[in-house]
């Protein structure tokens, strides 16, 4: 039977001090119905009759909270071996804890005591070899930007964060070869190449909070994908620390090795989960000298993928972002953050970004493409931007509709993989299947990857609308063979989905493997894999 | 009024670029570095084509002064919806010492050659911060000023500028034909749409020689030497209160 995870909240105490005088409770207490209801309110994506699970044969809702695993509980005697360790860098106070314990939707958190702030590798070697030992569970944190609940504990893990880990190692600028820890925010690291002359191949929204190993952990995918690849084939090296302490040192700066099986590729996307990224080589591209952002209006989603492939044969190698947003989104930006459209209403609007050497032989290039596009008619309207500050403007009608989103109220967020011709049906059959229930409904994305993201808003958290949308999302997705994650991870609310997307047997291989790398379980449990696999 | 107005347009390092120095610390870095007209400019190009679009005014003619690069600034100017453009080259030594007082010479010469009803410029250019030409050139063609102008607004054979002005705003009545420059608030400018960039691919850009105007470029200014600001010093984090307090008294602040 499942003991439910309380969320210590001003108002959760209170009504514990309230129902303390009637019963004992206790954290495993058998839940009662009052507490199903309490807790209905407080995580997130539980329908509110199927949080517990077990003999009574109702069903788990597959994001409801897991049970606690037997982990031991922190001691005084942890503490001070932290401290000793870490001095002045083991946060216990609960202010201090409180963001830590929470992700950026505010949908999930949890109840760490203890957050440690180590500076080097040797420290985090330290404290894992430590808590392997004493068998405590670790939650890996970044720079909490994920958006599967990955990077905050369920119960009482111990937040172990890279934050103080922000050096940069080196960079070679013949190779373009930068090596890094993996607290460095990915902003930062973009203004140190940008000093000399090159860029991140990866670049988000959330780059001013964001950290490269995290960004790492998850293979986060981003609006340059389309150019540079993903970071499976950018990063070159890793350092990573493994579950009993071991420092698994691959942080070679080669852009060949064939040498043995390529271990870096088991952690990049591991969500935390087979363990602790402590340093990164990646290969980073040159600046381009020549950066153009265009803003197309289209007619139908038809015309978009047609103007997609007309874009890829005339502007070809300059091309380095496609992206995509409805009429939906704009609606949003416009009522919520006031950004008024830079074109005419359209039903589709595509941001497309040009990098290459040579202004002159790229305006020339995108002159070209947006003559053809215009007298073929497959764009209805569009506007093109050279300078800095208009450049941004039009990438911000993309990079900000998540924060337009935020203000609807509640957000279901959906990140979804699919063949690129089916992209825009999912978000059409949505609307229609979810009729009035929501408030809204949007896609936009990155249509070049295949990738988009579906949103569906509601004033407030609507466990009917959610059931509404889960399974029917993932069913229909896995008719066609997408992915149900393309880019955000699984984390603690997407672990249960996995099999919409992959088969029975590679899951299991995937336990195999977490098995080996951590016998224990300790790095971010409840996290990525399954429930059944443990 | 119907008429002709004119409308300068300066092509400058893009506001969002990293200036550097050149290392013999006689100017700053402009090869290869990224340009693009001065906000102000634009403004004053968005101001003139909606007179144009009231039908206040019957043609709107963007000038740069420049190597053959101002073109690009100019055909911006006209994909904005300007008819046409006059390219004035200067180029080499001439360019590099070109200032307020030579373009205000080559913008009132222009006026007269061209019968303009209204001169609208920005009010300054964001590389020199001058605040000049505009002035300038409306002592030069004895045309009444509205500079910093927030609001325009025309009157018959008269404008209305509301300025803004350290104290507030100040609202003036002037006689056309006359000088404008733009200020920050006067409006924002357009998106140049894609039908209007592809229109202006065919507008035609006329190119003038100062001599032809009659315009003596020489400088009576000499740049000695150009530096950069002196570095910002990093600060220091302290862990705690306490060493906040003893770093404070060490520095002598408390």
């Amino acid at each position: 039977m499942a003991g439910i995870h309380i969320l210590r909240t001003s108002r959760l105490r209170s009504t514990l001090r309230y129902l303390s005088r009637f019963s004992s409770i206790s954290l495993t207490a058998r839940p009662t119905t009052l507490s199903v209801n309490l807790c209905s309110r407080f995580l997130s994506c539980s329908h509110r009759h199927q949080v517990h699970a077990g003999n009574d044969g109702q069903k788990v809702s597959p994001s409801a909270a897991p049970q606690r695993l037997s982990f031991s509980r922190l001691t005084q005697d942890d503490l001070a071996f932290f401290k000793k360790v870490l001095p002045g860098r083991t946060v216990t106070d609960p202010d201090l804890l409180e963001s830590s314990n929470v992700d950026w939707l505010k949908s999930v958190k949890g109840s760490s005591e203890v957050l440690l702030r180590p500076e080097t590798t040797e420290e985090v070697s330290q404290i894992l070899s430590y808590c392997y030992s004493r068998n405590l569970a670790i939650t890996p944190q970044g720079g909490n930007t994920g958006l599967v609940g990955g990077s905050v504990p369920v119960y009482d893990e111990i937040i172990l964060s890279t934050a103080q880990m922000n050096k940069i190692l080196g960079f070679d600028s013949v190779s373009g070869i930068l090596s890094c820890q993996a607290g460095c925010v990915l902003e930062n690291l973009s203004l140190y190449l940008e000093e000399r002359d090159f860029i991140m191949p990866l670049d988000l929204g959330s780059k001013g909070s964001c950290q490269i190993g995290g960004n790492i952990a998850t293979n986060a995918g981003g609006l340059r994908l389309l150019r540079y690849g993903s970071l499976r084939g950018t990063v070159l090296g890793l350092e990573v620390v493994l579950a009993d302490g071991r420092v698994l040192d691959c942080l070679n700066k080669l852009r060949k090795d064939n040498t043995g099986y390529d271990l870096k590729q088991l952690f990049i996307g591991s969500e935390g989960t087979l363990g602790v990224i402590t340093a990164v080589s990646i290969l980073c591209p040159p600046k381009p000298k020549s950066v153009n952002v265009v803003f197309l209006g289209c007619e139908s989603f038809q015309k978009l993928l047609q103007t997609f492939q007309l874009c890829k044969g005339m502007l070809g190698e300059i091309l380095s972002a496609f992206e995509f947003l409805d009429s939906e989104c704009m609606r949003l930006l416009n009522t919520h953050l006031k950004l008024a459209n830079p074109i005419s209403d359209c039903p589709f609007y595509i941001v497309i970004e040009t990098s290459g050497s040579d202004s002159t032989h790229d305006e020339e290039k995108l002159h070209n493409f947006l003559e053809k596009a215009m007298t073929s008619s497959l764009v209805a309207d569009g506007t093109v931007a050279t300078e800095d500050a208009k450049m941004k403007t039009l990438w911000s009608m993309r990079e900000r509709v998540t924060e337009a989103l935020t203000h609807e109220g509640f957000t279901y967020k959906y990140d979804i993989s699919l063949p690129v011709e089916q992209i825009y049906q999912l978000v059409t059959d949505m609307r229609s299947h979810l009729g009035t229930q929501a408030k809204s409904v949007v896609g936009y994305g990155h249509v070049g990857d295949g990738n988009v993201h579906l949103n569906v808003t509601s004033p407030a958290k609507d466990p009917a609308l959610l059931a509404s949308i889960e399974p029917f999302v993932y069913e229909w997705t896995a008719q066609r063979q997408g992915s149900i994650s393309a880019e955000h991870g699984l984390g603690l609310k997407k672990r249960n989905c996995i099999y919409y997307s992959k088969g029975r047997p590679a899951v299991a291989l995937m336990g195999d493997i977490k098995a080996m790398l951590d016998p224990k379980g300790i790095l971010n449990p409840y996290k990525t894999l399954p429930d059944d696999v443990r | 009024m119907s008429g002709r107005v004119l409308v300068g347009v300066k092509r400058v390092i893009d506001y969002a670029v990293k200036i550097r120095v050149k290392p013999d610390n006689s100017g700053v870095v402009t090869d290869g570095v990224k340009h693009s007209m001065n906000p102000f400019c634009e403004i004053a190009v968005e101001e003139a084509v909606k007179l144009k679009e009231k039908k206040l005014v019957k043609e709107v003619v963007a000038v740069s002064c420049g190597p053959q690069q101002v073109q690009e600034t100019i055909r911006t100017a006209l994909a904005m919806g300007a008819d046409r453009g006059i390219h004035v080259e200067v180029s080499g030594k001439d360019y590099e010492s070109l200032g307020p007082l030579q373009v205000s010479k080559i913008m009132a010469a222009l006026a007269k050659k061209e019968e303009a009803q209204l001169l609208i410029l920005g009010k300054q250019a964001i590389d020199d911060d001058c605040n000049q030409t505009g002035q300038m050139t409306a002592a030069l063609l004895d045309w009444p000023q509205g500079t910093f102008a927030s609001e325009v607004t025309v009157e018959g054979e008269k404008l209305k500028v509301v300025r803004e002005i350290d104290g507030g705003l100040e609202t003036i009545k002037i006689n056309l034909p006359a000088v404008l420059t733009a200020d920050l608030r006067l409006n924002t400018p357009r998106y140049a749409t894609l039908p209007n960039i592809m229109k202006a691919k065919k507008k035609k850009i006329t190119q003038v020689k100062p001599s032809d105007l009659g315009v003596d470029l020489t400088s009576r200014l000499q740049v000695l030497r150009v530096d950069e600001p002196p570095q910002r010093q990093a600060g220091v984090k302290v862990e705690t209160v306490d060493d906040l307090v003893s770093k404070l008294r060490e520095c002598g602040r408390i």
